[in-house]
């Protein structure tokens, strides 16, 4: 095994400590997954940092938080330690690197992926498209033509899914996962866990979001992110369905599905990510990791642009504007899949896993053939 | 800025639960309050910020209790570890109040959890506050600052003007700078003195520099003397104080309740000397481990050693600092700097006076030493596997159980007898009045909720009249 970062040590010391403490064991699924172990191997620790939700309630509750000499800070210790993760099982390994600038990386692959589609554009077509009003069924594939519009989506997303799964694999390995996890019960439960966010309620009363005080601000705006995520991908499911199957040419009408998905996914989308921003720069800063907050915000912010340029889009899209909107929030979308395997975003693939390995070991150390 | 020319209804002196409980109750009741706490805010909240659960009655299942626990039982239980040194009037309505500790603590915003691993023999006499005492400080200091009590952090009381029992103004010391604060009443709230080694050290000598502190160091008994030395009755053995076994690695303050070690049933424990002094298992550690404090603090250097092997490693809750580790008990005793050959006789004795038994880490079990002195009564296993493990003991200091004497109102008395006309108090400052020794977990939450309540109760009440 490769030597062990400070931050793994790190993290080993404060588990020990808390581990003899034990006064959080309410708050989250990370203390009783910690009060099972004895030792704590790296793999341990990389399962314990990806299974906290970063909802700081253990640092406002710690008697032994900086000043103290024992200075606890669990949740900016592990939110540095997922970022190793991250990097860790990042695939192919050397993209791993570009977690350290993640700020810079995010920015500056939206900033090409916009670039790239524009170019692109004014290459294929007459460049006049781009600024002329574009009516009537396959408007928008006189922009850009429906194949390029179809390959590039398939390809980025593709590479993305390809990409994370990539680091699951490595990830599920590496830190030791119990036989059996799959069955039934233990990945219902950590579906109903990361659909519900249960772990960023602070044990039901809400999250530290701000300072001591509990809130669930964080948890509704994350919800709104994520739904509004999952909305937009629906509208591209059913725009691809109407296409493909009926035959309907996008644009559709404002009162059809993939519109609908669209327009109000893009709405949460946006109040998820300008509210989750908000809430990380008005926040008590000593808990939260400062060098990983530029890879977060440029995500937010890049997440907020897609929703935005989408909605733009939807607004201007029977007039002159609608060519440059297209291209760039095309090139927003394809961006977002490229960074995506290098981003926070993977925290979703990695914290699954961490809630279904653990829901797996709450269910006893079964032995493994008889669990599976 | 806080305008220190106004006259308060009412001035707590002290930051943790027991000022906080009366603060809010008398700012509740309509009275003007200031709170003083010495400490700064980020160490704001006594001892109470080490806590981890209030020990409640309670007739049937409430959320976070199990079963019942009548007033019978809690009177029964200290009366047992107070060998009766306590006042049955005071601490039956003490134990009958304690009902509504969760509730009003609950109304300020405290949270309370079911109670998980570890815990579990306590889940039915003891409420768990969710994250622990700090929790519970937070959000006590949020629930005064929104209903307008003005808190002063880094503020010192260090004198009480009194007259014939009659308290008018406060010395304090705000900042670094002094200054005065008028008010009609004065709780006192301000903890114990075990942070005062000065003190301690009249009756303990230079074995107090040895003392680790478990909890504030803010705990310097500046309020407890001044008001000892101005006529206030006092009660209390002034030399005694809770200890437990803590780490001899610990720090010497505030190291909080992760420094102690459980693991003394299932070891045995010489001094310095390397000589065993008490009967490691004599009881369940839950009943034991406060009188462990104490022995370890009689010792030559405050010092013990507990010795075991791996089988016990699994017995008791894992330590913050590993333990010593070696492959023969003389390399053991190398490590930590005691005689091998003494060492190794003195676990070679107790190996060859342990009797055949079942061995049993949570019960009272059969495993017991045979012609040995002290005995091991319970959990005597032989030490003989390898390797080999050593956790060193200091004595940890809980409280002291020197006291101003107060009467059910928490009214502070007077040596002649009398009440004070406008003084209050309420938590570890005057909880020596129910505990004259021994202590019972989650007691002294209970007392400085019950206290605080009465005396921000009867403040308020005394200033409206
Ligand atoms: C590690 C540990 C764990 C414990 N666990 C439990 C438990 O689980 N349950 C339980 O019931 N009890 C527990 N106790 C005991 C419990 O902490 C006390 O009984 C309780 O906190 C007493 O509350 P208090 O407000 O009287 O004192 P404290 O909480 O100690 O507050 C005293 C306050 O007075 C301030 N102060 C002192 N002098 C001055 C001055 N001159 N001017 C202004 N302010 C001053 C201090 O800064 C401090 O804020 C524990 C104690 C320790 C050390
Ligand atoms: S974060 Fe602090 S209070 Fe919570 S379990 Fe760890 S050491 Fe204890
Ligand atoms: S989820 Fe919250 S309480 Fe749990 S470890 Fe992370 S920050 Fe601490």
């Amino acid at each position: 095994m490769a030597t062990e970062s400070e931050t793994v040590a790190e993290a080993r010391r404060q588990m020990e400590i808390c581990n003899a403490c034990r006064y959080c064991e309410g708050y989250c699924a990370v203390f009783p997954a910690m009060t099972m172990r004895r030792a704590f191997t790296e793999g341990d620790l990389t399962h314990l940092a990806n299974l906290c939700h970063g909802c700081k309630g253990c640092y406002h509750a710690c008697q032994y938080a900086p000043p103290h000499p024992f200075g606890i800070n669990i949740p900016v210790t592990f939110a540095e330690l997922r970022n190793e993760t991250y990097a860790q099982h990042a695939w192919p390994a050397p993209m791993g690197a570009l977690f350290a600038r993640n700020g810079t990386v995010v920015s500056l692959l939206a900033a090409l992926g916009v670039a790239l589609v524009l170019v692109l554009t004014v290459a294929l077509q007459d460049p006049a498209v781009l600024w002329s009003a574009q009516r009537g069924a396959g408007a928008f594939f006189r922009v850009i033509p429906h194949w390029l519009m179809i390959s590039l989506g398939v390809l980025t997303f593709g590479y993305a899914l390809f990409a994370m799964a990539m680091g699951a694999r490595s990830y599920w390995r590496a830190t030791g996962s119990p036989a059996g996890a799959f069955a039934p019960a233990p990945t219902a439960e950590a579906a109903v866990d990361i659909v519900t966010m249960r772990n960023l309620g602070g044990g039901g009363h809400g999250c530290n979001d701000l300072d001591e005080g509990f809130s669930m601000r964080r948890r509704w705006l994350h919800q709104a992110l994520f739904g509004g995520f999952m909305l937009c991908f629906a509208a591209t499911c059913t725009g691809t369905i109407y296409h493909y199957v009926f035959g309907w040419k996008s644009p559709h009408a404002f009162f059809s599905l993939p519109v609908q998905f669209g327009t109000w996914g893009g709405v949460l989308m946006m109040i998820g990510a300008a509210g989750l921003a908000h809430v990380k720069i008005i926040t008590d800063p000593v808990p939260v990791a400062r060098k990983l907050a530029g890879g977060e915000f440029a995500m937010l912010a890049l997440l907020f642009l897609i929703a935005a340029t989408g909605l733009l889009l939807l607004a201007v899209r029977h007039t002159g504007a609608m060519g440059v909107m297209l291209a760039i929030h095309l090139g927003l979308v394809f961006a977002f899949f490229v960074v995506m395997p290098y981003s926070k975003m993977v925290h979703g693939v990695y914290r699954g896993l961490a809630l279904l390995r653990n829901a797996k070991e709450k269910r006893g150390a079964a032995p493994a053939a008889s669990a599976a | 800025m806080v305008d220190l020319t106004e006259t308060f209804d009412v001035l707590v002196a002290g930051g943790g639960n027991a000022a906080l409980c009366a603060a809010i109750t008398a700012r509740r009741a309509g009275a003007t309050v200031l709170l003083a706490e010495h400490a700064p805010k980020a160490m704001r909240g006594g001892n109470s910020r080490h806590t981890r659960n209030v020990r409640a009655l309670h007739h049937g299942p409430t959320g976070v209790l199990t079963d019942s626990y009548l007033e019978e039982e809690y009177w029964d239980d200290l009366k047992r570890v107070t060998a009766g040194k306590t006042n049955e009037a005071l601490a039956r309505m003490c134990i009958r109040a304690s009902e509504h500790a969760p509730g009003f603590l609950e109304s300020c915003g405290v949270v309370f959890q079911p109670s998980l691993s570890g815990t579990l023999s306590l889940s039915r006499t003891n409420a768990f506050f969710l994250g622990g005492g700090k929790a519970l400080v937070n959000a006590l200091y949020r629930t005064a600052e929104a209903l307008g009590i003005v808190i002063l952090y880094d503020t010192e009381v260090q004198h009480i003007e009194m007259k014939d029992g009659f308290a008018t103004e406060a010395v304090v010391s705000h900042r670094g700078f002094p200054a005065k604060i008028r008010f009609k009443a004065f709780v006192a709230s301000a903890g114990g003195f075990q942070a005062n080694r000065e003190w301690l050290r009249k009756y303990w000598g230079d074995a107090a520099d040895n003392f680790q502190i478990r909890g504030t160091p803010y705990a310097q008994g500046r309020i407890l003397k001044d008001l000892l030395g101005q006529g206030v009755q006092e009660v209390g053995d002034p030399t005694q104080f809770h200890a437990v076994a803590n780490d001899a690695r610990a720090p010497m303050e505030d190291g909080g309740l992760a420094m102690r070690l459980d693991c003394v049933p299932f070891s045995v424990v010489v001094n310095r000397d390397v000589e065993r002094f008490y009967d490691e298992g004599e009881d369940v550690w839950p009943k034991r481990y406060a009188i462990w404090g104490r022995l370890i603090a009689q010792q030559p250097g405050q010092v013990a050693f507990a010795i075991n092997d791996s089988q016990a490693q699994l017995d008791y809750l894992p330590p913050v600092f590993a333990p010593y580790r070696a492959d023969s008990i003389a390399e053991l005793a190398a490590q930590i700097g005691l005689d091998a050959v003494k060492l190794e006789k003195v676990v070679a004795d107790y190996n060859a006076a342990v009797q055949p038994g079942t061995f049993s880490a949570q019960t009272l079990d059969d495993c017991r030493t045979e012609g040995l002195a002290p005995p091991k009564s319970h959990w005597a296993r032989r030490i003989d596997t390898p390797p080999y493990y050593c956790h060193p003991l200091r004595p940890g200091i809980t409280f002291t159980f020197l006291s101003v004497k107060v009467n059910e109102r928490a009214r502070v008395m007077m040596a002649d007898g009398s009440p004070s006309a406008n003084m209050f108090a309420s938590g570890e400052i005057m909880s020596g009045n129910i505990l004259g020794q021994g202590y019972l977990a989650g007691f002294g939450m209970a007392i400085g909720t019950v206290f605080g309540r009465i005396a921000g109760e009867e403040a308020a009440k005394l200033v409206r009249n």
